[in-house]
């Protein structure tokens, strides 16, 4: 789980942030501001500061913010100058938008606000939809508007190209002020709350956030077109609301709830994906009539309250269909205010002693919490209070203001003395109106202007010696809240611990506080110096439940465990007492038998024996699960080696039969769970060559996971694989993102005699991935399901392989999260309309995509038990053909080509609904936080490099399609530092870096780039070079080996690139090498693996296999036939370490000698024999 | 990268060359060979001597057998106590192989328990690791194993199967992700400068200030005259399974991979060799 912050503003109006990592809160990197409140998001946080003004603060990443502007120049051809500037007066402008509409000069294009700057001048695009134009980047057509194409023609009588250029946003890690250029007139007034959310709504744009805001006339506005790559927003809009708003909450999906001036909640109800304002509001009466709302706070599904007498409250029954809910609940505890974040966790400000806290047992399951705990981590024992002694000044003006913003909603009392200065104009208020609130005497100095924190000081000092008056012995806020506004609460609470022995400074009157400012400011934190808190945001802030958080206990000193997630070797590694041990153990070893090996052993090895009960599927009559007696069986042979043997005991027609199978000869044990069953296929050679392997089951997921330790173990120790993989391994996942990892022999890319890929052992790692990269110096990297990126430790085991299966350090807690998808189809009657009443012929009315199974919203159950649902069902608008408003795409019958409108021919719609579900597992993996990656690739080393010093190259692809670098790895660190961007014109989707710096990618059209000059000291490269994909083809993966480069196409052609050569290294044209590929790694060695589409064996078909390319040879680099492997269910593999090149041979005469065809076969079986192999098929993808 | 499972195994299969040599006094009808026989540290004398004994009842008569004891150099040999704890206490100086003496008469009753059968032996053992998870976990782990998990220790240790034993051993060792280690460290201190045979007394693995404890401050604690003042001469070793762990080693670490078969961790205490 990557690292997340939790935001907070103290009372002096310095905003910290707490690290789900850390245990101390860091003051923001920004001091310039103080802030009254700030509502977080996972990466920026929006706050207002005490001038009023809203501020954004987005944090750092590698990747920039950039935005592209678009401007096209146009041209129309005259018999005199040619094509020209020369327009008809009915032609569009010179220079226009796309649609020609908008009149666009190149140096009319403006940056939209001080915080961006642009990355580079303005320059011609020469990419068309993925095919590169002629030079200049002019597109033809016979007459505005029109179809361009590329080449010239002899009607092309208008032509126009497209100019681009980025900015980027700098003001990143500051405080940035949201730029307010509208009318002034039509300014907001000042900001009282604010609330960010909304992320959930949908993902288009990218990071949509909704921001609202209440102003201090208790008006409510909207900020407009906030997202990632424009996190400013472009307006404010005013919403009308029904009552004047002092609060606001935004969560993160459609609840958003106002705390009104009168004690109400307003609930704004039709908020969605379509309309993200919402439609109306709707009210909630509070829980009791006496003591009205004060503060809310929503989260997805959940929403908790704060009345005026400080109790909480918790708001029973909300969901999206009924925002509202149905009744409060009491809580216990006393808070200020509270916030809920990600997952519905909530933090609150404690009333009595003004900490943080934290709920603890929020689960979905229990979304209300078990107790209050309260976070007490300290912050850094910063220098930052000496340093900030002029913008104190602010602080005390953010109180004075305070007084009123917040005094109105809590303190009814006070209204009408103070009503004139609740309603200030647009300029910032002089606190001092605010001294004039009569309660308290005290109040005339505690809230003057620059006092805040000095105050704190003297009033600790001065009110017990000099019994300021006051009608009691200070009454607890709680007993007597409403009659004292917020601010007197701020600076009283400090008292709760008051000094008595500070008593011998009597002359330290209040009045006396502004001389001592100073003296307050250069005292150091001390230890007791408890931080005091205003305000709290965990909108950017994962707590998961497996998460261990360091907050509820105080640290001294550095703690080791900060630097327990790094993947830099910990202290614990490499201690003095650690190697001692290990030392001293081998000296006792050779001390104690080295020459005593002659002697007997006392206790003669024996045969072990396990025996159980598992389920095992009879592959033949009569085809299902049978209950069956297993024996494993573990002798010792007299050279020490063990082996193994495992017996499956099974009766049919009662007569008592056994198989059994040496376990020396298997070759993969392949977990397989799914809803129903704890299974698991045991292949050999034999079985991989039949593509039917031993399947057994076991009743409880513990008991699979002991047999298959116990196996995986015997497999392990009979072929003497122990430990960490070496660096040559090669690793591969299922579709069920299993990582298999298998050891490759010297001779299995010996041209002469290859070892048949069907013989390779693939021994399973602890973690899930969807892919996984590795290099020959060692360094391996995966991807989730989830795009979270991983980098191996270099332990073994984790997952469902505990105790000596698995390594004692480098394993850590992984989780993934992934989408199940099912379909609503309906059809169109002349009555009804589209209903869910089809033919009878139909497919059903909740389905899977092929329409063939029936999977009703309630019935689909998660993957396997190992998953659990994280959301609920809600519609996937990001499908392919695009979908109309409520997600339906359209086709005149099933199953068909879908388009995301309604035409006259449609007959049938459907609509996907998609449901996020989550595992959590263990494997030597640690995330590479925080940017999510589609694709990464290692730098092979050409054979017999050695390391050269310099760092490993490593190219990746964001989520999003960013290029990325990244640098700094190497065998030490194989998380490397930091990524460098690398620009494209477009999203990209695939990359891979050859051995000699040659680095490919493909875009997101299907079109192919090289990337010129990359080298070890230049290692982003300089330019992209296009590449057109084979003729109608998108190309939608490259692979890169030491000269080698092979594509791989939407529909699973395998092309090699032909005229690659040192000088020219784009080569000149695609050759096409075999179809049914789903995935391909070429090697260091130029050896091409793939994962194969079908592939039928003897008794089955079996779905994603690893192939290997036969014949390979430096002459004849795209080889000659196919050699298969394991599979059935494989999805990816990576071959790119290994390097290890087979001892010279006499005699290369025989390669591709055992199957000589060209392309894979998916041969046609039977249709019985086919779709048996389908349903039987081990991991059905 | 050697990794902390090794020690694990390194442990287990700690074995002492050993030379058996019967008494002079016994009466034999011919003269008897020595035995040499490579013993498991981790196990005990009568779990693993079969074979001796079996060596020399061949050379005497039958009347002349009662239950055998092992002595080394005076000192009869507790059974009860692993091998290895045995060795370290008594004989790590000296050269090996281990001379040890076997009587079949004169048992020294007030010095040795009997041990009529393996089953005492197993009795002891688990009582021990019963004893070891009471202080580690409450009884929890142990209590919720079945029966046959507690035979699978017992046979593992029996048929010296490293996998058999830490399969379930493992379950002993693990402790609560929120806690730094078990509830209290099971170990022993033996010396053989005392009368006392061991020190055992409730040590927590992790101090109050979440630090965690060392070998050197559980010593500090219980047995202060092990440790060597800051400038002073080092007067004694402190041995586990033959080797001498820094005092800067966390005990919760040593707990969980140099304890006995039993989950005790035997420390000996032994003077510092002269030479």
């Amino acid at each position: 789980m990557p690292d997340s912050a939790l935001w907070a503003v103290d009372l002096f109006g310095r905003v910290y942030t707490l690290s789900t990592a850390g245990q101390y809160w860091e003051l923001c990197k920004d001091t310039q501001l103080e802030f009254k409140r700030v509502s977080a998001a996972t990466q920026c946080c929006w706050g207002i500061a005490c001038d009023n003004q809203v501020y954004v603060y987005v944090c750092a990443s590698d990747v920039p913010i950039r935005r592209q502007e678009v401007a096209y120049e146009n041209q129309r051809w005259n018999p005199v100058g040619g094509f020209c500037e020369k327009l008809l007066p009915s032609d569009r402008w010179l220079w226009s938008d796309v649609s020609g509409l908008q009149h666009r000069p190149l140096d009319g294009v403006a940056l939209p606000s001080l915080h961006w700057e642009w990355e580079s001048d303005w320059y011609v695009d020469e990419n068309f939809g993925g095919e590169p134009t002629e030079k200049g980047g002019w597109t033809y057509a016979m007459d505005f508007p029109a179809t361009y194409t590329r080449d010239k023609k002899w009607n092309s009588c208008v032509r126009r190209r497209r100019w681009i250029r980025y900015r980027r946003y700098k003001s990143r890690d500051s405080w940035a002020k949201i730029p307010s250029k509208d009318d002034p007139k039509q300014l907001p007034d000042p900001f009282n709350d604010l609330s960010v959310g909304g992320w959930e709504i949908t993902d288009e744009p990218v990071g949509r956030l909704s921001v609202w805001a209440v102003s201090l006339q208790g008006k409510v506005w909207y900020r407009e077109d906030v997202s990632h790559p424009n996190p400013e927003g472009s307006s404010w809009s005013l919403m009308d609301t029904p009552g004047e708003a002092v609060q606001i909450s935004c969560g993160p999906h459609d609840l958003l709830w106002v705390t009104l001036w009168e004690g109400q909640a307003l609930v704004r109800e039709g908020i969605n994906r379509n309309n993200p304002k919402g439609s109306s509001w709707s009210v909630v009466e509070p829980p009791t009539s006496e003591n009205g709302i004060m503060h809310v706070a929503v989260g997805v599904g959940v929403v908790w309250a704060i009345t005026k007498d400080r109790k909480v409250w918790f708001r029973r029954g909300v969901n999206s269909h009924n925002p509202c809910g149905t009744s409060w609940i009491e809580m216990v505890g006393e808070m200020m205010m509270v916030n809920v974040g990600l997952n519905d966790q909530v933090w609150g400000i404690g009333c009595e002693d003004r900490a943080v806290y934290f709920r603890q047992g929020v689960t979905p399951s229990e979304l209300s919490g078990k107790t209050w705990k309260a976070i007490v981590a300290s912050r850094e024992c910063d220098r930052s209070h000496s340093g900030s002694s002029l913008s104190l000044l602010s602080a005390g003006c953010f109180f004075g203001d305070e007084v009123r913003g917040s005094g109105e909603s809590c303190v009814p009392s006070d209204t009408d003395a103070s009503s004139d200065a609740e309603r200030p104009g647009p300029d910032p208020p002089v606190p001092a109106e605010s001294l004039d609130c009569p309660r308290n005497p005290k109040d005339s100095f505690a809230s003057g202007p620059g006092t805040s924190r000095t105050a704190e000081h003297t009033v600790e000092v001065a009110s017990p010696a000099t019994q300021t008056p006051r009608p009691e012995p200070r009454p607890g806020p709680a007993s007597t809240p409403a009659e004292l506004p917020w601010t007197n609460i701020d600076l009283k609470e400090p008292k709760k611990a008051p000094s008595y022995s500070a008593a011998g400074f009597p002359e330290t009157t209040g009045l006396s506080s502004l001389e001592v400012l100073p003296l307050g400011l250069e005292e150091p934190c001390s230890a007791d110096d408890r931080p005091l808190w205003a305000w709290v945001s965990g909108g950017g802030c994962a707590v998961e439940a497996h998460s261990m958080l360091k907050w509820f206990s105080v640290h001294s000193g550095l703690s080791a465990s900060v630097q327990m997630l790094s993947l830099s070797i910990t202290p614990a590694q490499t201690a003095a007492w650690r190697k001692q041990i290990f030392q001293q153990l081998t000296e006792r070893t050779k001390r104690e038998l080295e020459n005593f090996r002659h002697y007997e052993q006392a206790v003669e090895q024996s045969v072990w024996v396990k025996t159980g009960t598992l389920q095992w599927w009879c592959n033949w009559k009569p085809h299902k699960w049978l209950d069956v007696r297993v024996a494993l069986e573990q002798f010792t042979g007299h050279d020490g080696a063990r082996d193994s043997i495992l017996f499956i005991y099974y009766v049919v027609h009662e007569e008592k039969k056994y198989i059994h199978v040496f376990l020396n000869e298997v070759t993969a044990l392949v977990p397989v769970l799914n809803e129903a069953k704890h299974s698991f296929a045991l292949y050999t050679p034999e079985r991989t060559r039949q593509r039917w392997p031993v399947r057994l089951a076991a009743a409880t997921e513990q008991d699979m996971n002991d047999w298959l330790a116990l196996l995986s173990l015997s497999c392990c120790e009979s072929r003497k694989v122990h430990g960490r993989p070496s660096p040559q391994a090669i690793w591969s996942i299922t579709c069920k993102g299993d990582v298999f990892v298998s050891e490759p022999s010297p001779d299995l890319e010996d041209p002469a005699h290859l070892l048949p890929c069907d013989q390779m052992f693939w021994r399973q790692m602890g973690g899930h991935l969807r892919v996984v990269e590795a290099n020959s110096r060692g360094v391996v990297w995966g991807i989730g399901y989830d795009h979270t990126a991983w980098v191996y430790t270099g332990g073994y085991g984790g997952g469902c392989f505990q105790g000596l299966a698995s390594s004692t350090s480098n394993i850590y807690t992984q989780s993934d999260v992934k989408s199940v998808y099912i379909y609503e189809n309906q059809r169109w009657n002349p009555v009804t309309g589209y209903s869910s009443r089809g033919l009878p012929t139909d497919r059903y009315m909740w389905s899977d995509a092929t329409g063939l199974q029936e999977c009703t919203k309630a019935g689909t159950k998660p993957p396997s038990l190992q998953w659990t649902w994280v959301s609920d069902w809600s519609v996937d608008f990001s499908v392919p053909g695009g979908t109309d408003q409520e997600g339906w795409q359209y086709a005149s019958d099933f199953p068909a080509s879908y388009h995301g409108y309604k035409t006259m021919k449609d007959f049938v719609r459907r609509r996907c609904w998609a449901r996020k579900c989550k595992l959590v597992t263990s494997g030597p993996w640690l995330e590479v936080a925080p940017i999510a990656l589609g694709d990464v690739s290692i730098i092979p080393e050409s054979p017999g490099a050695s390391g050269n010093g310099h760092s490993i190259a490593l190219w990746a692809i964001s989520d999003k399609g960013d290029v990325l670098c990244r640098l700094g790895v190497s065998e030490l660190n194989p998380a490397g530092s930091s990524w460098l961007h690398v620009g494209t014109d477009q999203p990209f989707a695939s990359i891979s870096i050859g051995a000699c710096y040659q680095v490919w990618a493909v875009a997101r059209d299907g079109s192919a780039f090289y990337r010129g000059s990359v080298s070890p000291s230049q290692p982003a490269g300089d330019s992209w070079y296009h590449i057109p994909s084979p003729p109608r083809q998108r190309l939608k993966q490259v692979s890169v080996g030491q000269t080698s480069v092979y594509a791989l196409d939407t529909n699973g052609n395998l092309w090699y690139r032909q005229g690659v050569t040192p000088s020219y290294p784009q080569g000149s044209s695609w050759e096409h090498v075999s179809n049914n590929v789903r995935h391909v790694s070429v090697g260091p060695l130029d050896q091409v693996w793939v994962i194969a589409n079908k592939v039928q064996g003897s008794h089955s078909l079996s779905r994603g296999t690893v192939c290997h390319r036969t014949g390979v040879q430096p002459h004849e680099p795209k080889g000659q036939g196919w050699d298969y492997g394991i599979g059935g269910g494989w999805d990816h593999i990576s071959v790119r370490a290994n390097a290890t090149r087979a001892p010279r041979s006499a005699s290369q005469e025989t390669a591709g000698e055992r199957s000589g065809e060209q392309g894979l076969p998916s041969r046609p079986a039977q249709v019985a024999g086919s779709l048996q192999g389908l349903s039987l098929g081990p991991i059905c993808c | 990268m050697t990794d902390d499972k090794d020690v694990l195994r390194d442990v287990w299969f700690g074995r002492i060359p050993t030379c058996f040599t019967l008494y002079q006094d016994e009466i034999t009808e011919r003269e008897a060979e020595p035995y040499y026989l490579l013993l498991p540290r981790v196990s005990y004398l009568t779990l693993v001597t079969d074979k001796v004994k079996k060596h020399f009842q061949k050379v005497m008569r039958q009347e002349d057998i009662s239950e055998i004891w092992f002595e080394y150099e005076g000192t009869p040999l507790k059974w009860h106590y692993p091998i290895g704890l045995l060795f370290d206490l008594l004989a790590s100086s000296s050269a090996l192989p281990w001379n040890i003496t076997v009587h079949f008469k004169s048992f020294p009753e007030k010095d040795l328990l009997h041990c009529p059968s393996k089953d005492a032996v197993e009795a002891h053992f688990m009582s021990c690791v019963k004893e070891a998870d009471a202080l580690k976990h409450k009884s929890q782990v142990i209590n919720e194993m079945q029966k046959k998990d507690h035979k699978q220790l017992w046979m593992g240790l029996q048929n010296d199967r490293f996998d058999q034993f830490w399969a379930i051993n493992r379950k002993l060792m693990e402790y609560p992700a929120e806690e730094n280690g078990f509830r209290y460290i099971p170990f022993r201190i033996y010396q053989t400068t005392t009368e006392r045979p061991f020190i055992q007394k409730l040590f927590r693995p992790v101090a109050a200030d979440g630090q965690l404890h060392t070998l050197g401050d559980l010593l500090k604690e219980v047995c202060p005259s092990a440790v060597a003042p800051e400038d002073g001469e080092k007067k004694n070793q402190v041995m586990i399974h033959g080797i001498e762990p820094m005092l800067e080693t966390p005990l919760q670490w040593l707990s969980e991979h140099l304890s006995y078969p039993d989950n005790f961790l035997h420390i000996s205490i032994i003077p510092q060799p002269t030479d």
